[in-house]
């Protein structure tokens, strides 16, 4: 695969011939939060970020995103009928994105984009988009990439990778798209990607936090799902929506409808597993009505039932987020290790131990 | 304050022991610096689980409600006695369902301004003696206590705990010269426009996570206000309008209730201080009232009785 030079002196340079033909993201500090935004002119992306406070996933899954708009005039020709709402779809470029959060939005599309089902708001979005990635050679403590289907390097997802050498990036070309980006910005110098290589082994060797996954796709989904560890583990969760909204694989959302006066949007909003009436029905019943049958629902989701339907490992890219950012703790990392060494031969799902 | 571990495990083990409890509510050391991880035990071998450090800020009387367990410990610094008493007040929890373990408090350390003011990741965070020593790749940072406490353990006046059944140390000395509501006031004599401004910026982070209500032990309803579906009083969306509906209700709600405990800035992953909402309120129910929540448990919440003498200069 192709490897291009950016001398850092060409990197503002090439970011503002990029502003010809795309609209910029990047991570910047707000306010003391790192978090992805469009790029002024002139604004460059803070490479000294690691992973920011919320995942990169709004980007093409808005927390809030109208769908249709509608009038509910009478004297109106058009009421009721929902009209899909404008969208600016042009091409855009993400700027020092993960490899973590990337591979997030591979994993993101399975859901999005199926053989039963094509979401065209995250579609069109995520389509629109070109995205270059940042290699991370200084992870966090938190970071368990290397062990949730990801790395430091990893390239799924990306169309350009980066490497920062000191006085310049490399950058593999990884896609198409990631070919035409470093054309418009300039960026043509070919060179050897050894370093890459070399840089990608020495940043694999920093992480050293894990998750334990080997025996969750064997392991019974009664026994797990009956497992005596959940009520300690769920005892200290508060059912708030940290873990879901910080997490960039979290896909779940709810439709609202809006009205304002005689006009009407059909939106959706993020909506979190963790929250009581996420499961509700109409008639009041709830499915999950306790917490530890929430809390459960997510680890078994992340780390079983998506390994077991997809076998494409957990739904997990190990970005950490969750665990830095619970607010009592609650640490997945702890809970893989719970389920992954669950002693399933003397365990019966329907009596206990 | 670690020292209170000892003594904490001690008691545990021994009403667990002695069955005068089924289980004790407490925190266990978490995996991440300056993060503790509330827990429970019913085993006496479990107390070793049990810590006590200054990253104990999350309050556990919110772990206490509706609980149908016979009795339970639970550890309880100054303002989880306070929303104990609250709760009890407010029938959450009887009175002789609980055994409190009390610990008077030395105030919990402010994980975000630590953050803030170091460089780099942090590693680890040790504290000895009044002082937070805070590790890096780079090396190490000392602070004193006093200057990295979180705020409203800075201005607490309600240090040792209000009611307990055994006590995990000596009461401490109250803070006295302390101003506790002189950044509402700060807030009060803003102009109109200024005080539009400021509730903007700071509800502008919110993610509508609602850790800030979880994590309160006042907020307990069995279908909260922006939840409910029929009808719906609030939007879902991240309009603004519908943000400070749920902040600000959410404050009312807590009038005369709120012990200022901090465990709802601590909780929210975006770093808003909503406690400005709440404190108004306090305020308020002091001024007005002479009302402050959770010290007695004989004397109702200020918005619960009704006195001939009550201000009523808002009547026109």
């Amino acid at each position: 695969m192709k490897v291009i030079k950016i001398d850092k002196a060409q990197w503002t340079k090439g970011l503002d011939a990029l502003r010809e033909g795309y609209r910029l993201y990047g991570p910047v500090k707000e306010k003391e939060i790192a978090c992805f935004r469009e790029l002024a002119d002139g604004q460059t992306p803070d490479s000294e970020i690691k992973n920011t406070r919320l995942s990169p996933k709004s980007l093409v899954f808005p927390q809030s995103e109208a769908m249709m708009a509608y009038s509910l005039d009478k004297n109106d020709d058009e009421q009721g009928i929902c009209k899909e709402v404008p969208k600016d779809y042009s091409p855009r470029a993400v700027l020092g994105i993960r490899p973590c959060d990337a591979k997030a939005m591979v994993l993101v599309r399975m859901n999005f984009d199926n053989g039963d089902y094509r979401d065209p708001y995250w579609l069109n979005l995520y389509e629109a988009t070109t995205f270059v990635g940042m290699a991370c050679d200084n992870p966090c403590s938190t970071c368990f990439c290397t062990t949730a289907g990801c790395g430091p390097y990893h390239e799924e997802g990306l169309d350009l990778l980066l490497s920062d050498q000191g006085d310049h990036y490399l950058a593999k070309v990884l896609s198409d798209k990631g070919q035409a980006l470093a054309q418009k910005a300039g960026w043509t110098t070919e060179a050897d990607g050894q370093p890459m290589e070399s840089g990608k082994a020495t940043a694999e060797g920093k992480i050293t936090a894990a998750v334990e996954t080997d025996r969750l796709r064997a392991l019974d989904t009664l026994a797990l799902h009956g497992a005596d560890f959940w009520e300690d583990i769920s005892f200290s969760c508060i059912n708030c929506g940290t873990c879901t909204f910080v997490c960039p694989t979290c896909w779940c959302f709810d439709i609202q409808d809006e009205v304002y006066g005689k006009k009407g949007v059909r939106m959706r909003n993020w909506d979190s597993c963790m929250f009581p009436i996420f499961t509700v029905h109409t008639t009041g019943h709830n499915p999950r009505d306790t917490k530890l049958q929430r809390l459960r629902q997510r680890f078994m989701h992340k780390l079983k039932y998506f390994v077991d339907k997809y076998d494409k490992g957990i739904m997990c890219v190990g970005c950490g987020r969750c665990v830095q950012q619970c607010p009592v703790n609650i640490d997945i990392r702890k809970v893989s290790h719970a389920m992954n060494s669950l002693d399933a031969e003397n365990f019966c799902a329907v009596q206990g131990k | 304050m670690t020292a209170y571990t000892e003594k904490i495990r001690e008691i545990a083990q021994r009403l667990l022991k002695e069955c005068k409890v089924e289980m004790v509510i407490g925190f266990r050391a978490g995996t991440m610096p300056m993060m503790n991880e509330p827990c429970f035990i019913r085993k006496p071998d479990q107390a070793d689980q049990l810590v006590w450090d200054s990253n104990c800020g999350i309050n556990l009387a919110n772990y206490l409600t509706n609980r149908k367990e016979g009795k339970i410990g639970i550890v309880a610094k100054g303002c989880d006695s306070r929303n104990i008493v609250n709760h009890i007040l407010e029938n959450k929890i009887q009175r002789d369902q609980v055994v409190v373990i009390g610990v008077p408090c030395l105030g919990m350390i402010d994980k975000r301004k630590i953050t803030r003011e170091t460089e780099g990741e942090i590693l680890a965070v040790t504290e000895t003696d009044g002082k937070v020593s805070v590790q890096t790749a780079g090396g190490e940072t000392t602070f004193d206590k006093a200057d990295v406490l979180q705020s409203n353990c800075r201005v607490c006046t309600h240090r040792n705990p209000v009611i307990h059944d055994e006590m995990a140390g000596d009461p401490v000395a109250e803070q006295t010269d302390v101003d506790p509501y002189a950044d509402v006031k700060a807030i009060e004599a803003m102009s109109t426009e200024d005080k539009w401004n400021f509730f903007d910026e700071l509800l502008s982070p919110c993610i509508r996570c609602y850790a800030c209500r979880n994590a309160c032990p006042l907020c307990y309803c069995p279908t909260c206000f922006v939840d409910e579906s029929k009808p719906q009083w609030v939007g879902k969306s991240q309009d603004p309008l519908d943000i400070r509906t749920f902040h600000f209700l959410r404050a009312y709600h807590c009038a005369g209730r709120c012990t200022d405990c901090g465990a709802c800035e601590r909780a929210c992953p975006v770093g808003i201080n909503m406690r400005v909402l709440t404190k108004k309120l306090n305020k308020d129910c002091l001024e007005q009232y002479g009302w402050e929540a959770g010290l007695s448990l004989d004397s109702r919440p200020a918005l619960d009785i009704y006195n001939p003498n009550d201000p009523d200069e808002f009547i026109k």
